[in-house]
């Protein structure tokens, strides 16, 4: 067992647990923060990503030993004007079916947002390819980054306003 | 035709709920189908029911008897109810419906059944919670209800302008008999039905605040894992749970008789202990079950007589007299599921009660399990229906309640998480089944076919009657194309491996089936693919319908640019009519699709934006098998575990998906799995046309890279 602190959703955090265990169960099973999906274990399908300083990593490969002293934003404390901007496109395209994947969508799409104001497709085709969803929402995915990229630049030109 | 009844309002359950709903009322009805019933079987008894509940407070919530996976029906059996009630769209609840036979049998969420079970009941049931409530409002106002309307929550009386709140009728009308005169609106009149809703279940889908199953959780709550045998139909023969228990978090390892249990604290200490548990199994009968073998057994079956599914004309002689034959064999591997939410089923046992939290979708399904499992009466076991992670036919309420009740009937009191893994779901899964076909037809003079005779071998999974499995030859032992002779013939191969409904059933190995002979037949005939289908759909309208309006809207009279070819296939499928026409390119030796356009006939549309959500979904799944899609197995064992061995479409190779839909006024018939069929020929199809490569075998990867 090991007691590591970082920072989850903006408030300090500390924990002790095996080391090894990921980042994923942590969240899930002791925090009770279920937004964030298990979909394979091993980083193939996206449905775990989460934030750590702002980039998407899959939680269910991350080991908490390496997430000590890291910045952790899941699904729940999504709050950045850009994260709000997706989910609200994420909404008015209607994207969501079974929804089970769309966590890990969001945090992808934002963290793609957050360093690129205005993707092609081509951008949002690498940067959603990570992220498995069996209901085929990919189409409906892209309109709703577009969107969201709309919204995020209406917002900076507004002066931040969310 | 269904029977209307009035009844009167059972004082107790109507109490019961008004502590729910802070006061209300409810309304029930029986007029939901019987998915099940055969025919001479008398219809269920009446019984009150409860679809709509009306609080003081204003607040309607509509009670929803099919669960929802991803399907939309949430949303679109919200709508039907919400369009007669004449209630406020916008502060409407919904619930899932507990387990009651009132509710239909098995309250499931299969056969693209959802709106075709719902239109009639659920309008008729919102229409007389509307005329109720009129009734009460025309009572108190002491005049005749034809004065009034309803609109938004609201009884309007029309010369006065006066007007009364649901929730101020809600009690008066839970004490009226329920009217046996529905009055049903006239479509011209509706404000939901055929307008594109947003779904009602996507903000908590957004935010993570939707619980699915294996969200759930309960105080004391402890987290289980399953060791099963490595090769299906194994027998354990012993194990060591030394090391297992040695690994922090764990907390028991129990033998349950679908494996060895790990319990512990968490899923991760559940899945660390099982990864050192020491196992020794008896492979049993299956120890060489290999998928070269699978192949040459399926292939052998189909040389030889099997039982006849369809007879007409002459066939067999036909086949052999005309001018030219042709012939050919087509063959689809086995298919996993592979919902992203994988399987999983909380249960908390007591020596009197059994409660199942658990995604499914058969809930009827899970009740009957969870008797059988527990051994406890039918009113001592609950299930809770939550949200799915995707179904496709891999959530049908059996296997892993029953695990997670085996292991909660070991642990009395404490509530028990059984979570299958990604590989065990992949490992676990009962199968959509491997099949081959071989058909031969008989061309006359001009080149057009006259006799369709076929033959094939697919393990039964849904069953044998008089020894033919209706799923395993749906679309084959009743083709929409006209032929003079017709014969068809079904070999059950005995392979025991675990089978099960996938996403358009039978449908989804057949269609790629006819759909690839009858292009190849077009081809025997010197005819252009489209042509020669409107010639054999003749007398079928609707067919020609969908297949006139995907060529119109592909532009198939039109060139493509350079490197670009199109292929289409149709299909009739849960009563509703799907033409597709891919566009697709061939680069260094892989296909890429880049548009799908897809016309759909599933008559009266209740949501135009949840039927394209579901085209473009049950696209997605079709084309993911179409190219990659396999199960195989060497040695007895599966060889896929995971995403990155059978990986499904991402991003990067999603194509353009257009769909348009047929105006109709026929009633409603199925959309969730509708788009599914016709993909995988209308891509072959379209390679076809590129290469003068006729793919006879699945999935189209591996047969472009041999």
């Amino acid at each position: 067992m090991a007691v590591i602190s970082f920072t989850l959703n903006g408030q300090t955090q500390t924990v002790d647990a095996v080391p090894d265990m990921p980042l994923l169960w942590l969240l899930r099973d002791t925090l009770a923060l279920t937004g964030t999906k298990y979909g394979c274990g091993i980083a193939q399908c996206g449905a775990c990503t989460v934030h750590m300083d702002g980039a998407p990593v899959r939680s269910c490969v991350i080991p908490i030993a390496g997430i000590a002293g890291k910045n952790i934003t899941t699904i729940e404390g999504l709050s950045s004007p850009v994260g709000q901007s997706v989910q609200r496109a994420w909404l008015e395209s209607d994207v969501p079916q079974c929804g089970y994947c769309q966590s890990g969508q969001i945090m992808s799409a934002t963290a793609l947002l957050a360093q690129k104001s205005q993707p092609t497709d081509a951008e949002i085709d690498s940067a959603m390819n990570g992220n498995i969803c069996r209901c085929g929402t990919y189409q409906a995915i892209r309109e709703a980054i577009h969107r969201a990229a709309d919204y995020v630049a209406t917002n900076e030109k507004d002066g931040g306003v969310a | 035709m269904n029977t209307v009844l009035p009844f009167k309002i059972d004082r107790r359950r109507f109490l019961k709920a008004s502590t729910i709903t802070a006061g209300g009322f409810m309304l029930g009805t029986a007029w939901l189908p019987d998915l099940l019933a055969q025919p001479g079987r008398p219809a269920a008894p009446l019984r009150p029911d409860a679809f709509i509940h009306i609080g003081t407070d204003d607040v309607v919530t509509l009670i929803i008897n099919k669960p929802e996976v991803g399907q939309g029906t949430e949303t679109s059996v919200a709508m039907l109810l919400a369009e007669e009630l004449e209630c406020d769209w916008s502060k409407v609840r919904t619930e899932f419906a507990p387990i009651d036979a009132a509710y239909g049998a098995m309250q499931g969420s299969v056969g693209s059944s959802g709106i075709r079970t719902s239109f009639d009941p659920m309008r008729r049931t919102g229409a007389a919670a509307r005329m109720m409530l009129i009734q009460a409002a025309a009572t108190q106002w002491g005049i005749d209800p034809v004065r009034c309307r309803a609109e938004n929550s609201m009884v309007i009386d029309t010369e006065t302008n006066n007007s009364l709140s649901y929730g101020s009728l809600a009690e008066a009308a839970a004490l009226l008999e329920v009217p046996s005169d529905i009055v049903l609106k006239d479509p011209s009149q509706y404000r939901l039905l055929g307008k594109p809703m947003l779904r009602r279940d996507a903000p908590a889908k957004i935010n993570g605040t939707a619980t699915y199953g294996i969200d759930m959780n309960l105080p004391g709550m402890v987290y289980a894992v399953v060791a099963r045998t490595p090769v299906p139909g194994g027998t354990l023969l012993s194990f060591d749970a030394t090391a297992s228990k040695a690994v922090p978090g764990v907390r028991d390892v129990f033998e349950i008789p679908q494996g060895v249990v790990v319990v512990a604290d968490n899923t991760w200490a559940a899945i660390s202990g099982r990864r050192v548990l020491e196992m020794q199994w008896d492979a049993g009968e299956n120890a060489t079950l290999s998928s070269v073998g699978i192949s040459q057994r399926l292939a052998e079956l189909v040389a030889q007589p099997g039982v006849v599914a369809l007879d007409e004309g002459d066939a067999n002689a036909a086949a052999s007299n005309t001018a030219k034959t042709f012939e050919a064999t087509y063959e689809v591997p086995y298919l996993a599921h592979a919902p992203m939410e994988p399987q999983n089923s909380v249960a908390l046992v007591t020596t009197d009660s059994c409660e199942i939290w658990t995604g499914t979708q058969m809930p009827g399904v899970a009740h009957l399990t969870a008797i059988q499992t527990s051994g406890l009466q039918p009113a001592q076991v609950k299930i809770n229906t939550l949200y799915s992670g995707g179904g496709f036919g891999s959530r049908g309420g059996g296997p892993v309640v029953a695990e997670s009740i085996e292991v909660a009937n070991k642990m009395l009191g404490t509530p028990v998480k059984l979570v299958w893994s990604r590989e065990d779901d992949m490992l676990y899964d009962r199968y959509r089944p491997a099949s081959v076909v071989h058909f031969k037809a008989g061309i006359d003079a001009t080149g057009m076919p006259v006799a369709w005779t076929g033959r094939v071998s697919c393990s039964s999974f849904a069953g044998l009657r008089d020894g033919i499995d209706r799923e395993a030859v749906a679309g084959l032992a009743e083709i929409p194309y006209e032929f003079a002779h017709k014969h068809f013939e079904y070999q059950e191969p005995g392979i025991k491996v675990a089978t099960n409904y996938w996403r358009s059933v039978g449908h989804s190995q057949n269609t790629f089936f006819t759909e690839s002979f009858i292009d190849e037949l077009a081809g025997q005939a010197n005819k252009d693919p489209v042509a020669f289908r409107r010639e054999l759909l003749a007398n079928q309208p609707r067919m020609l319908g969908v297949l006139n309006l995907a060529a119109e809207k592909a532009g198939w009279d039109t060139p493509l640019p350079a490197g670009r070819f199109r292929g289409i296939a149709v299909v009739n499928c849960f009563g509703s009519y799907n033409a597709q026409v891919a566009e697709i390119s061939l680069e260094q030796g892989e296909v890429r699709v880049h548009r799908v356009i897809c016309a759909i006939d599933c008559g009266t549309v209740v949501n135009p934006a949840g039927v394209i959500q579901q085209a473009q979904s049950a696209i997605v799944y079709g084309l993911s098998a179409a190219l990659r899609g396999s199960i195989t197995f060497e040695n007895g064992r599966v060889q896929q575990t995971n995403f990155h061995q059978y990986e499904p479409l991402r991003m990067k190779e999603m194509p353009v998906v257009e769909v348009h839909m047929v105006a109709s006024n026929d009633v409603p018939t199925g959309i969730g799995e509708i788009a599914t069929p016709a993909i995988a020929p209308a891509v072959t199809n379209a390679i076809f046309s590129a290469t003068g490569n006729r793919i006879r075998k699945l999935p189209i990867s591996l047969a472009l890279a041999t």
